[in-house]
C-alpha cells in the first residue's frame, strides 16, 4: 500500500525526522490559508499523488507571495500529471501539500528496503540525490553505499555514522544525519514497511539536515495490525474493481485486453495470462483468487470481471490444492446465475475434488465450455472471443 | 529414497484443529503419511483424525519422536510457530500459510541461523514423495513415483507440471514448492542440491516466476555442479512492468528479474526452457530423449 508525501512526512515527524513545516490543501483557498500560517518567503506548491516524478512533469511550484500560492494550486488541482510512474493516462491532483521553502545547500538520496538476496533489510545512500537514481545505480554503482541491519540489534550508531561519512554528509551535520537515520529505520520497522524513500535528503543553508520527499510502501501483510496506516489509504488512488477485489481478500489486478481470468494461485494465474497471449488473445485482468476462498468470494470474483465493459469472455482456470474445485464451481454458477452471463465461459477444473466441481457444473444448465487442460482452455476461449 | 522426505517421516501437524488443517490432515493420512501428532495450543489432550494433539511442539515431539512439521497456523501466529518448531530441533519444517508479514520472516531467518532445521515455504503447497509421503496441500492423485524431481517457486503450476508428467507416463521422486514469498526458507539450490545427489532422481524440473533473481543463481549454480538434466519455465512473461502480482515476490523492478533475463540466464546454463506452461511436460520428455533417460524415467 502506498501513501501521499504529506502523510509520509507526518510519520516521520513522529520518529525525530526533521522536515520543513507543510500542510495538506484542498482547495486554492486552503492552500493560501496555510502558506499564511507558514509565513515563509517562499512557499512550495506540490501535487500529491501516488507516483514519482512529479516535479519533471511540473507538479512542484514555487511560489514567492500568497498570490503566486492561489495561481499555482488553481493551475494544479484537477489537472492530470503524467510522469514516467503514471502511465500515459496520468493521474488527477486532488491534494497539494503547501511547504515551506528550503535553502538547499546539497541534495543526497538516502533509503531502507528489504533485501531478498540477504533476507534483511538494507539502508542504501548516496551523495548524488535529487537525480535519477537508477541511472546512478546503473552508471556509477560504486556511489551508492550500504548496510544491511541485523534484525536483532537494528541499524547500528555505527552503521549509521559509515553512511554519513561514505555519503560526504559535512563533519559537523554527521550527528544530525545519524539521528535521521536511526529514526527513518525505526519507523520502518514500526509501520512495517517495505520500502522509504527519501530523495532528495537536503543538507540547508541553516546546517539542518531533512528529509525533502517522503516515499512509504507498506507491507500488505501486515496491515492488519496497523489501523493507522490503513487509515491512510487513498481509494481515488486506486482502481475502482482493485479496491473493491481487495475487500474479498482478491489480488486483482486490471489489464487492458478483453478475456477476463479466475485463476487460483498467482503463478498458475500469470502462466494462464502467458497462454492466453501465445494464443493470440489478450487477458483483460490478472485475478488470484487465492487458497481460502469461499463460494462468496468467487461470486465477487465472478462479478468483478464481468463488471468490466470490455470483457468478451471469461476463462475459469483451477487447479486444487487447497482451494476445493467444488467451491469454485458452486460460486461461479451462483454468480453466472445473479448477474445473468452473456459472454461465453471456458471452465477447466483440476485437483481437489475435481468430480464433486463437474457434476455442480454439468447440472447447473449454464451454457459451459469445459477444457481438458490450460492449453485447451486458452484455444477455445481466444477461438470463441475472436 | 527420493529427498527431504519418505515414508518413515513422522509428521506433526500445528494448527491441528483449524479448518483447512483438519481436511488436510485427512487427505495426508489417505495418502498415507505418518501424522503422529497435533499441536494447538489449549486443545492438548484432544484426539482428532485418531491423531493425538499437543499443547506444544516440544510435548509433541518427546511423545511422539516426529522429525518433521506441517505448519497451516494462520499469518499473524504462523512466524512463531516456525520458531516454535526450530526450537524443537525439528529436522523438517513445512510452512503453508500465506500473507506472512515479511518482516515476521526477516526474524525467522535470523533466528533460524546455526539451527538445524529445515525451513520450507512460507506460501507453499508443501513436499511430496510419490507414493510414500504427502505433507502439505497439493492434490495427491496427480503424483506418480518415479525418477522426475519437480521444484518450484509457484504452488498451482507445481500441480500442473506434475499432471502433465503423469499424464504422459512419467513418473516423480519428489516435488517441492519453496513457495513465492521474498523471505522464505529452503531455495532453489538446496533442491537441486539435494537431486543431484539423489540416486532415484533422474532429471529435473524447475518453475520460475518473475521477481528477485533466485532462477539466474540456480542457472548459475546448476551449470557449475549439476550431473542430471534440467529443464524450465518462467511464469509471468506477459506481466506488465511495474504492476504487482499477488505474490510479494513477484515484483518487477528496475529491469531486473524479468521473464526475458531469467530465460536467458537458465538458456546460457544449458536449461531448455518451455516456451508455455502447457508443454513443461513435452520439454522435460523431449529432453530426457536426447540423454538416453526416457526408458528409465517411464513409469511401467
Amino acid at each position: 500500500m502506498n501513501i501521499h508525501e504529506y502523510q509520509g512526512k507526518e510519520i516521520l515527524r513522529q520518529y525525530g525526522v526533521a522536515v520543513p513545516n507543510g500542510k495538506v490543501a484542498f482547495s486554492p483557498e486552503e492552500a493560501v490559508k496555510v502558506a499564511k500560517e507558514l509565513n515563509t518567503a517562499v512557499t512550495v506548491v506540490k501535487a500529491q499523488i501516488h507516483a514519482g516524478g512529479r516535479g519533471k512533469a511540473g507538479g512542484v511550484k514555487i511560489a514567492k507571495n500568497l498570490e503566486e500560492v492561489r495561481t499555482y494550486a488553481k493551475e494544479l488541482l484537477g489537472k492530470i500529471l503524467v510522469t514516467h510512474q503514471t502511465g500515459p493516462e496520468g493521474k488527477e491532483v486532488k491534494r497539494l501539500y503547501i511547504e515551506e521553502g528550503s535553502d538547499i545547500q546539497k541534495e543526497y538520496y538516502l533509503s531502507l528496503v528489504l533485501d531478498r538476496a540477504t533476507s534483511r533489510v538494507t539502508m542504501m545512500g548516496s551523495e548524488e540525490g535529487g537525480m535519477d537514481i537508477e541511472e546512478v545505480a546503473e552508471t556509477n554503482p560504486e556511489k551508492i553505499f550500504k548496510e544491511v541491519v541485523d534484525p536483532v540489534v537494528g541499524l547500528t550508531g555505527f552503521q549509521a555514522r559509515r553512511m554519513a561519512f561514505n555519503m560526504n554528509i559535512p563533519a559537523n551535520l554527521v550527528n544530525k544525519a545519524v539521528k535521521l537515520m536511526l529514526g527513518l529505520y525505526q519507523a520502518f520497522v514500526d509501520k512495517d514497511a517495505s520500502i522509504v524513500e527519501i530523495n532528495p535528503l537536503v543538507v540547508t543553508g541553516q546546517g539542518d539536515v531533512m528529509a525533502l520527499d517522503a516515499k512509504f510502501n507498506f507491507d500488505a501483510n501486515a496491515l492488519y495490525r496497523h489501523k493507522d496506516i490503513v487509515e491512510l489509504r487513498d481509494f481515488d488512488e486506486e482502481d475502482a474493481k482493485e479496491i473493491e477485489a481487495s475487500k474479498y481478500d482478491l489480488s486483482y489486478i486490471s489489464l487492458d485486453g478483453n478475456i477476463g481470468c479466475m485463476v487460483n494461485g498467482a503463478g498458475l494465474a500469470m502462466a494462464t495470462m502467458d497462454t492466453i497471449s501465445y494464443y493470440g488473445g489478450s487477458p483483460a485482468n490478472f485475478l488470484d483468487v487465492g487458497g481460502g476462498a469461499t463460494a462468496e468470494k468467487v461470486t465477487e470474483a465472478f462479478k468483478i470481471i464481468l463488471s468490466d465493459p470490455n470483457v468478451k469472455g471469461i476463462f475459469v482456470n483451477i487447479f486444487g490444492g487447497i482451494m476445493k474445485c467444488d467451491v469454485i464451481a458452486e460460486g461461479v454458477v451462483t454468480a453466472a446465475k445473479e448477474v445473468g452471463l452473456a459472454v461465453p465461459l471456458v471452465v477447466r477444473l483440476e485437483g481437489t475434488n475435481v468430480d464433486l466441481g463437474k457434476e455442480i457444473l454439468n447440472t447447473s444448465g449454464l451454457d459451459i465450455v469445459a477444457a481438458d487442460s490450460m492449453a485447451d482452455g486458452a484455444q477455445k476461449i481466444v477461438g470463441l472471443v475472436g | 529414497m527420493a529427498v527431504f522426505i519418505n515414508k518413515d517421516t513422522k509428521v506433526i501437524v500445528q494448527g491441528i484443529t483449524g479448518g483447512t488443517a483438519l481436511f488436510h490432515t485427512k487427505q495426508m493420512l489417505e495418502y498415507g503419511t505418518k501424522i503422529v501428532a497435533g499441536v494447538t495450543p489449549g486443545k492438548g489432550g484432544l484426539e482428532v483424525e485418531g491423531v493425538p494433539v499437543f499443547n506444544t511442539v516440544s510435548e509433541a515431539v518427546a511423545a511422539t519422536g516426529a522429525t518433521a512439521s506441517v505448519i497451516y497456523v494462520p499469518a499473524p501466529f504462523a512466524a512463531d510457530a516456525i520458531l516454535e518448531a526450530v526450537d524443537a530441533e525439528l529436522e523438517l519444517a513445512i510452512c503453508i500459510t500465506e500473507h506472512i508479514p515479511v518482516l515476521d520472516m526477516v526474524k525467522v531467518k535470523r533466528y533460524m541461523e546455526g539451527k538445524k532445521t529445515r525451513l520450507v515455504g512460507p506460501n507453499c503447497p508443501g513436499v511430496i514423495t510419490s507414493d510414500e509421503c504427502k505433507i502439505g496441500i497439493m492434490p495427491g492423485y496427480i503424483h506418480t513415483k518415479g525418477h522426475v524431481g519437480v521444484v518450484s517457486r509457484s504452488g498451482t503450476l507445481t500441480y500442473e507440471a506434475v499432471h502433465q508428467l503423469t499424464q504422459a507416463g512419467i513418473g516423480q521422486s519428489t516435488a517441492v514448492g519453496i513457495g513465492g514469498d521474498p523471505v522464505n526458507g529452503t531455495n532453489f539450490i538446496d533442491v537441486l542440491e539435494a537431486f543431484n545427489n539423489d540416486p532415484e532422481t533422474y532429471a529435473v524440473v524447475m518453475i520460475g516466476e518473475i521477481g528477485g533473481t533466485a532462477e539466474e543463481e540456480a542457472a548459475a549454480w546448476i551449470q557449475a555442479n549439476m550431473t542430471k538434466p534440467v529443464v524450465g519455465f518462467i511464469g509471468g512473461q506477459t506481466a506488465p512492468p511495474g504492476k504487482r502480482m499477488g505474490h510479494a515476490g513477484a515484483i518487477i523492478s528496475g529491469g531486473k528479474g524479468t521473464a526475458a533475463e531469467k530465460i536467458k540466464a537458465m538458456n546460457a546454463a544449458g536449461i531448455e526452457v518451455a516456451a508455455t506452461p502447457s508443454v513443461i511436460g513435452e520439454t522435460l520428455i523431449k529432453v530426457i530423449k536426447e540423454k538416453g533417460l526416457y526408458e528409465q524415467c517411464k513409469t511401467h
